[in-house]
């Protein structure tokens, strides 16, 4: 394939499919564009789904803007099934082979489900990851409604909080001893919990459903594990999410826990090797990352869609060409009135120092520390103080940067 | 080059701050203050900040 002509597939039409194929067009690729999706709507913003979409009075559209010039077929409403590397094709669910000479793989992940699925009332208990989930979830939250939310993470804490929001009777459901603990530590844990609380939302922390309870096949309430029962009329499970790596099962990559890449966004198979004219994006690759000490890890953040499904474009368009991806990760999150933002990786820090703690003027600030060494910060209300630990985490990707290709500056002016 | 950004949209992620802190830049309170007008030269930044902003609050037009 030249740089610009020839048929490239992109497998996933959301933020990371769409940045991609943006990217690629910009890049100077004439070539023929095909973009599939497994939901039949076109690109849409995920991150409402948890926060205006259950609270606005209207739906919002929360479809993203199509960039002019993109020039590219759809096939949506038709799951990828199959990914032959050896002769260039990806295969839907109605049998259409598509030949392609690059495949960028932006499938995303999907919500991770009940441990025994057999064990569930066949109505009531949702997850929320696609725009159809939410307007399911939106239709059991009247005022009144008694909601039960599985797991105190960023996207159970918002949900349980739209949910609070629109009157409906809350418990969130924590296995750990604080909301978030393991993603940013049990003090930062602690003032979400009472942001929780203060809203009026049943916090139960450590720990976890035992059963569900139904009536003719309708959620009636849950069982927790300490004995005690919820009255339900609805539960969300919000166990966090898997890599959407199923459809590339017999193919060459690796696909354990994630689509593993070299750090140019280049799939690889289990022994190592690139694999030829495949790349992968956004929140099923799994990338080696500086923060983690270049250990390989998945990222399920928006931005993390943005920069990676752009990069990836790009390696696929140049393979002689690849630049190294070294994004700071960012990520976001809204409970009640406090807007929590973050950069870099939290979880991975050994120790967690909290600068400022202010419960009643919505103020937090805290920064994250592995051996000494800066690796992430959280604020609330506060996001103009994470400029300076942004800063400070880009310095250390510059250096990681140069370290992993020597023969390159920092400062090299971009080719055309 | 002019930009305007929509203050009713804005939910003070900071991304355009991080990709062009000469342009955009956060007040005590958390509020977005930036430069409508930032030099031509800022363009490659203020583009970057545009695709950046996940509520999309920031638009350019010509001068």
């Amino acid at each position: 394939m030249s740089a610009t002509t020839g048929r490239l597939v992109i497998v996933g039409a959301s933020l990371a499919g769409l940045r991609a194929a943006q990217a690629l067009r910009a890049d100077g690729f004439t070539g023929s564009l095909t973009i599939v999706g497994d939901e039949p709507h076109f690109p849409y913003d995920r991150p409402p789904l948890s926060k205006r979409t259950l609270t606005a009075d209207l739906v919002p559209d929360n479809a993203l803007p199509m960039p002019d010039g993109l020039d590219a077929r759809w096939e949506l409403g038709q799951p990828a099934v199959h990914l032959d590397t050896q002769r260039g094709a990806v295969t839907l669910g109605d049998g259409t082979r598509l030949a392609y000479d690059g495949v960028l793989v932006a499938t995303g992940s999907t919500a991770r489900g009940w441990h025994d699925p057999r064990s569930l009332p066949e109505r009531g208990v949702l997850t929320l990851r696609t725009r159809d989930d939410a307007l399911r979830l939106r239709a059991e939250l009247p005022p009144g409604h008694k909601l039960v939310v599985v797991g105190a993470g960023f996207l159970g804490g918002e949900i349980a909080a739209a949910a609070r929001a629109r009157g409906v009777d809350v418990t969130l459901v924590e296995a750990a001893s604080q909301p978030l603990e393991r993603a940013i530590g049990a003090g930062p844990g602690a003032y979400m919990a009472e942001l929780h609380r203060e809203a009026g939302i049943d916090l139960r922390t450590g720990t976890t459903v035992a059963d569900f309870r139904a009536t003719g096949g309708r959620l009636t309430g849950v069982r927790l594990s300490d004995d005690s029962e919820l009255p339900a009329d609805v539960a969300v499970l919000a166990l966090g999410a898997a890599p959407a790596t199923a459809w590339l099962a017999g193919s060459s990559l690796d696909i354990g826990n994630g689509v593993r890449c070299d750090i140019h966004l280049r799939a690889l198979t289990a022994d190592g090797a690139v694999v030829p004219g495949v790349v992968a994006a956004g929140d099923v690759a799994r990338v080696p990352h500086h923060l983690a000490g270049g250990a390989p890890i998945v990222l399920g953040h928006w931005s993390n869609a943005v920069e990676q499904g752009t990069a990836a474009a790009h390696t696929l368009l140049k393979p002689d060409d690849p630049r190294p991806f070294t994004g700071v990760p960012t990520f976001w999150s809204d409970l009640h009135d406090a807007r929590i933002r973050s950069v870099g990786l939290p979880a991975l820090a050994d120790e967690v120092r909290v600068h400022e703690h202010d419960l009643a003027g919505r103020h937090l600030e805290v920064g994250y520390h592995r051996a000494g060494k800066l690796v992430g910060a959280l604020t609330v209300g506060r996001t103009g103080r994470l400029t300076a630990y942004r800063h400070q985490l880009e310095r250390d990707a510059w250096r990681a940067r140069a370290a992993t290709e020597p023969h390159r500056s920092p400062c090299r002016s971009s080719r055309s | 080059m002019q930009i305007t950004v929509d203050m009713n949209v804005c939910e003070s992620h900071g991304q355009c701050v991080f990709a062009a802190p000469e342009v955009f830049s956060f007040d005590d309170e958390d509020y977005l203050v930036y430069d409508a007008a930032p030099p031509d030269a800022l363009r490659d930044k203020v583009e970057k900040a545009v695709a950046s902003c996940p509520v999309r609050a920031i638009t350019i037009s010509a001068r």
